[in-house]
């Protein structure tokens, strides 16, 4: 026998204003299954919540329904009050007549009659609600960070620092990212490899970080606390246990001209080679598709064209017969920092994105990108740090930086800003003239976009101090003319064409997510949007989080960030993992899917539709053990409550608790009446 | 193949050698060419300037033409000819109202099936036949291919060829057995429409045009439309400088044609303002003979180690 | 068409520039965002007072009184450059085509003298004989620029080449041309339509 208290709200003059609550009251309690109606000012309010658990002892309610605001506002609320009184908080529901009513309509009449309504609807369930208990699931307490950059490493270091375990998975031979590549970054003009590598040295030495490079993610099941991911070590063709990092199968390498990725392309490298001297780990890779060994192997010779670094090494550390392994594991929460990689003007493109024929597709050798600038720029680079052109070596007079390549552009293809180009053409303007004093840097931009901590002021030293000639007009088109770049731009301000003979010419190209990234994310189930870039869970207020659990986004993967973005989003990536991890077990919301198994078929068609992953199997067997037959399982800590498999299951063999199909045609009766 | 034909206005007067080497190349390449009969003026700059309606019904009353005279596909040799049609046939297939209106202008049935090609497209499509037909391969000449505007511009209606980095007309001059030559001012107009009413600016846009094709080293401009021939040919006089050395400015149908041994004269190459007769001379002499390959001669060769 | 309308700015309810090019051409000249990516590579920016970008942000500030004052529209020379190269789809050619309608309509005393003349013999002797006779518009052009001896010379050089006509051409179709040229009008039906 039901018996449902029904409190209805005025909330002050939001709902009052526009529905008669005391209305409401009066005919909820003529309701059958009604044994308490009254209506109130505030009932989130202390007095509001104790004429609740008044109610529920004095009436020994079975059930409550609060006519009020949304539930997303105060459910929680209501509910602790029933718990506190001893009711089942799952017997407790709320009728939204506030923004599903008071707030929509203005005729006082007509609102109170659907604010009964709706009152109604939600008592005719209540009557059927079941007392439910909380999930709760173990937690792995161990995270795993994919991707090595700043983001990754901030993250990895905070979780560890934590008190935490974390693997930190890396797809190149070393850690560092793109900021390893930069040379001084903005607004301090600090050296980048050197505020990062003492970060990338304590990853490495972490005792609580276990560092896997040159390794991917390749497969990744299960749920928040409960991830079971497979990693896949790729073969460096060096035992990472003997190598020493001593350098001597480098020197000795006869295949010395490939194009340096770490360079951007302007600088070459052996076949087995570390990226940058400061790699973490230091530790080699072979390339196997430039290697002479692997090359000959590759055509069927039987006789080796090539072994010098393995003779050459006194530790036996080169192993041509590695191959990749796998490892596995259980992790609590996952951590996306994949970073980006810059739009290139060429002509071969992803189908939504087209390039700049305008400027040469870049087949100019002149006309750079900003990676590339910042490789020349760096000690560490090329040109040990001198600013020489690519096509001959020479010093370049007159360089001119194009803003805005890719980026603001919807015929290419790309509509949003890359945020951060501004802010580093300022720069590499500085760096130039800081390296070539008679040089002239002129910028073609159409806004400048500086809203960080001492960024404005920044843009302002480039122009002020350091002699940079921004001229507010996009570059209709770049063409070689014998030994200079002919920039045929404008500028809007004064209305004057202007061309320029620039010797050197660098493009600040759009960020885009990493190659790879709708794979992986299908691997996550993420979402991501039409750029690729990791959908987070709300724009402004879950910054760090997906809308899938336990999978947190830090970085460029999410968005165009700067280095101090990363950093904040690592961080708070952590904070919310270490909250997380703050618990043994995981508590869940038990209005999830529960199959009877005396009625499943074993037709797994809610198998099929679960987007979640949520339906498992199990094989009911008699005492003998022979087996009788499967049924589907609903995996509570996996299940996100969407109903799907409700709808589908054709003998009815499964519903969500709280939402069964005799509930709901209990509210679709009650406003049929 | 068979293909309508539309020459527009100027392959019959001040462009005549336009259409006569268009036709006789073709012919040569197995192209039926079969003129629409009765076509009008497609309206050109002066309808699309200033009277929206106009200029598609003009063009459209030609594609009408076409498809009650049975004929699938219109080549029209001048590129703003084929800028008109082509743009006619896109806006009436995008617009349903503006459809509407034309039909009622017209009068006639119209169902816009018709498609519309250009030279440089047909020629393209042809490599093959024509690489095949060369009698007079033009070994040695360097050839500096001006698209102008309308051959490639505005992106949808032009269609078949990249607009910042074309290489159809290369890939034509190339099979004539020509060397294309790299040059900055392919694509820059001509001054098109404003030769009679504002000269000077022809005579300056021409000029930079004919100055960076004589730095390339080139031998001849090659042009596919009858406005830019004119701009660079008629108006060259004004835009040379003395001392300075004339450039040839050749259609692509009168150099195919020339590879192809058809007499210059049959090409129309005797009626240009700037003389061809350095090309016809240069296309009469033999190619010359490809030198001997050298062949390592075992322990003979002095340097060997 | 999907494409937003812009918001009437016009005061006391009258249309503004950018809507009645909307309502022309589809187009939604508020995309411009003043990049200058087309002036930049313009062949007539360097004769013009009003470049693409002028002209897009006057049609934005809904200035039509200094567009239709200002003979830089009529130096357009219709290469469709600046479409080709505009980030957001402009379409500034086509812009320029819907305001020189509109000025033939509502400005005509501001359009320069010549191109106004060569626009109009062309177009007449279209009418006349349904097809291009140059001796017929030069003569016509001639006559209402006075410019009488401009390429007189060439004439005879022409001729000799065989690149005259000296009798218009002949179709039986004029008819049919002239009819097109009365049913298409003036400007100004298409924009009270």
């Amino acid at each position: 026998m039901s018996r449902i208290g029904v409190f209805v709200c005025h909330c002050g003059e939001n709902i009052g204003r526009t529905v008669d609550a005391a209305r409401v009251a009066r005919e909820l309690s003529t309701l059958p299954g009604v044994a308490h109606s009254e209506d109130y000012k505030y009932m989130c309010s202390d007095p509001g919540q104790a004429l609740i658990k008044n109610a529920i002892a004095e009436k020994k309610l079975t059930g409550v329904v609060v006519a009020a605001c949304s539930p997303h506002m105060h459910e929680k609320t209501f509910r602790r009050a029933c718990s506190s009184a001893g009711l089942n908080p799952f017997l407790c529901e709320m009728a939204n007549i506030r923004e599903h009513c008071s707030w929509i309509h203005g005729e006082r009449e007509r609102a109170t009659d659907k604010a009964v309504d709706l009152t109604r609807f939600i008592v005719e369930k209540v009557k059927r609600n079941v007392p439910l208990e909380t999930i709760r699931i173990p937690v792995e307490r161990r995270a795993l960070v994919i991707g090595g950059g700043i983001a990754g490493i901030q993250a990895a270091l905070d979780i560890a620092d934590g008190g935490r375990e974390v693997v930190l998975v890396e797809k190149e031979p070393s850690i560092g990212g793109h900021m390893s590549q930069l040379s001084e970054t903005f607004p301090t003009l600090d050296c980048s490899q050197c505020i990062l590598t003492p970060r990338m040295v304590e990853v490495y030495q972490h005792p609580r970080i276990k560092l896997l490079a040159y390794s991917e993610v390749d497969e990744v099941s299960g749920y928040i606390g409960n991830f079971t991911v497979k990693i896949r070590r790729k073969a460096r063709s060096v035992d990472e246990n003997l190598c020493n990092g001593c350098g001597a199968c480098q020197k000795v390498c006869i295949v010395k001209k490939v194009a340096s990725e770490f360079d951007a392309g302007l600088g070459k490298r052996t076949a087995i080679y570390v990226p940058f001297p400061q790699a973490v780990p230091n530790i080699p890779v072979i390339d196997r598709a430039n290697c002479a060994h692997f090359k000959a192997k590759a055509k069927g010779l039987k006789k080796d064209a090539c072994g010098k670094c393995k003779e050459e090494c006194a530790r036996g550390a080169v192993d041509f017969e590695q191959v990749d392994t796998f490892v596995t594991m259980k992790v609590g929460a996952i951590v996306v920092a994949t970073g980006y990689q810059l739009y290139s003007i060429g002509k071969e493109q992803p189908a939504t994105l087209k390039g700049y024929g305008e400027y040469g597709y870049g087949t100019i050798p002149d006309v750079i990108d900003g990676l590339q600038f910042e490789r020349l720029a760096s000690a560490s680079g090329p040109t040990g740090g001198k600013i020489l052109r690519p096509s001959d070596g020479k010093e370049p007079k007159r360089v001119v930086f194009l803003q805005c390549i890719g980026s603001r552009d919807p015929e290419k293809g790309i509509e949003y800003c890359s945020k951060i180009c501004c802010m580093y053409v300022a720069k590499h303007t500085m760096l130039y003239r800081h390296k070539v004093h008679d040089g002239e840097a002129t910028v073609f931009y159409m806004d400048i976009r500086a809203g960080g901590k001492g960024y404005e002021e920044f843009v302002r030293r480039a122009i002020e101090e350091d002699g940079a000639r921004y001229v507010r007009g996009r570059v209709a088109r770049l063409v070689r003319d014998g030994d200079v770049v002919k920039v045929y731009g404008f500028d809007t301000l004064s209305g004057e064409p202007m061309v320029i003979d620039a010797d050197l010419v660098v493009l600040a190209t759009a960020m885009r997510p990493q190659p790879g990234i709708e794979a992986l994310a299908q691997k996550l189930s993420v979402s991501y949007d039409g750029h690729g870039f990791i959908n987070e869970a709300h724009p402004k207020l879950r910054p760090v989080e997906t809308n899938t659990a336990g999978v947190y986004i830090a970085g460029a993967c999410q968005a165009p960030r700067d280095i101090p973005d990363a950093v904040a989003m690592a961080s708070a990536a952590a904070s919310k993992i270490l909250g997380l991890f703050s618990q043994e077990m995981l508590e869940r919301e038990p209005t999830v899917a529960k199959v009877d198994a005396a009625l499943c078929a074993g037709c797994f068609h809610c198998e099929r539709v679960c987007p979640y992953g949520a339906v498992e199997r199990r094989e009911i067997r008699d005492r003998k053990g022979n087996l009788l037959k499967v049924v589907a399982e609903v995996n509570g800590g996996v299940c996100q409550g969407c109903g799907t498999c409700q709808a589908t299951c054709p003998s009815k063999a499964v519903e969500l608790q709280g939402f069964t199909d005799e509930q709901i045609f209990a509210q679709i009766n009650a406003l049929a009446i | 193949m068979k293909l309508g034909y539309y020459p527009g206005c100027s392959l019959h007067a001040t462009g005549r050698e336009y259409g006569e080497s268009t036709v006789a190349t073709l012919r040569a390449l197995e192209v039926e060419l079969r003129e629409i009969d009765d076509w009008s003026c497609c309206g050109a700059t002066s309808a699309h300037a200033t009277n929206h309606l106009l200029s598609v019904a003009l063009p459209a009353r030609n594609l009408a033409l076409a498809e009650a005279q049975g004929l699938d596909e219109v080549l029209a040799p001048c590129a703003a000819c084929f800028s008109r049609l082509a743009t006619a046939r896109h806006e009436i297939a995008a617009d349903a109202a503006l459809a509407q209106r034309v039909a009622s202008v017209l009068d006639r049935p119209f169902t816009n099936h018709v498609a519309v090609r250009n030279v440089v497209d047909v020629l393209r499509a042809s490599i093959p036949a024509l690489k095949a037909k060369v009698m007079k391969p033009l070994a040695g000449m360097k050839v500096a291919c001006y698209y102008g505007c309308l051959l490639l511009r505005p992106t949808e209606i032009a269609g078949f060829d990249d607009p910042e980095a074309p290489t159809s007309m290369e890939d034509v001059v190339r099979a004539t057995g020509a060397t294309p030559v790299g040059w900055n001012m392919r694509l820059e107009c001509c001054g098109a429409a404003l030769s009679l009413a504002r000269t000077s600016s022809v005579v300056r846009l021409g000029r930079a045009i004919v100055e960076d094709a004589r730095r390339a080293g080139a031998d001849a401009i090659a042009v596919a439309c009858p406005m830019c021939h004119s701009n660079l040919d008629f108006r060259q006089s004004a835009m040379t400088r003395r001392g300075e050395a004339e450039m040839p400015v050749v259609y692509l149908t009168e150099l195919v044609g020339l590879a192809l041994g058809i007499d210059p004269a049959e090409l129309g190459l005797g009626r240009h303002f700037v003389s061809t007769s350095s090309l016809v001379a240069r296309a009469a002499a033999p190619p010359p003979a490809p030198a001997p390959a050298k062949v390592p001669q075992q322990g003979a060769a002095k340097g060997v180690a | 068409m999907a494409t937003p309308q812009p918001e009437s700015h016009g005061e006391h309810g009258r249309t503004t520039l950018a809507e009645t090019l909307h309502h022309l051409t589809g187009l939604v000249a508020a995309r411009c965002y003043q990049c200058g990516k087309c002036s930049a590579g313009c062949p007539m920016a360097a004769e013009t007072t009003l470049r693409p970008h002028d002209v897009m942000r006057l049609v934005n500030l809904d200035r039509a009184d200094r567009l239709m004052a200002d003979p830089s529209i009529w130096l357009c020379l219709t290469c469709e450059t600046c479409t080709t190269r505009c980030p957001n789809g402009c379409d500034p050619a086509r812009v320029m085509d819907a305001l020189r309608e509109l000025a033939m309509e509502s400005a005509p005393e501001h359009i320069p003298r010549p191109v106004k003349a060569f626009h109009a013999a062309f177009l007449e002797q279209i009418q006349a004989s349904g097809r291009m006779f140059e001796l017929g518009l030069v003569l016509r052009y001639k006559l209402k620029t006075g410019a009488l001896m401009q390429d007189a010379a060439s004439t005879p050089a022409l001729l000799a080449r065989g690149k005259l006509k000296v009798m218009p051409p002949r179709i039986d179709g004029v008819a049919d041309v002239r009819r097109i040229f009365a049913a298409c009008g003036p400007a100004k039906q298409e924009v009270e339509r």
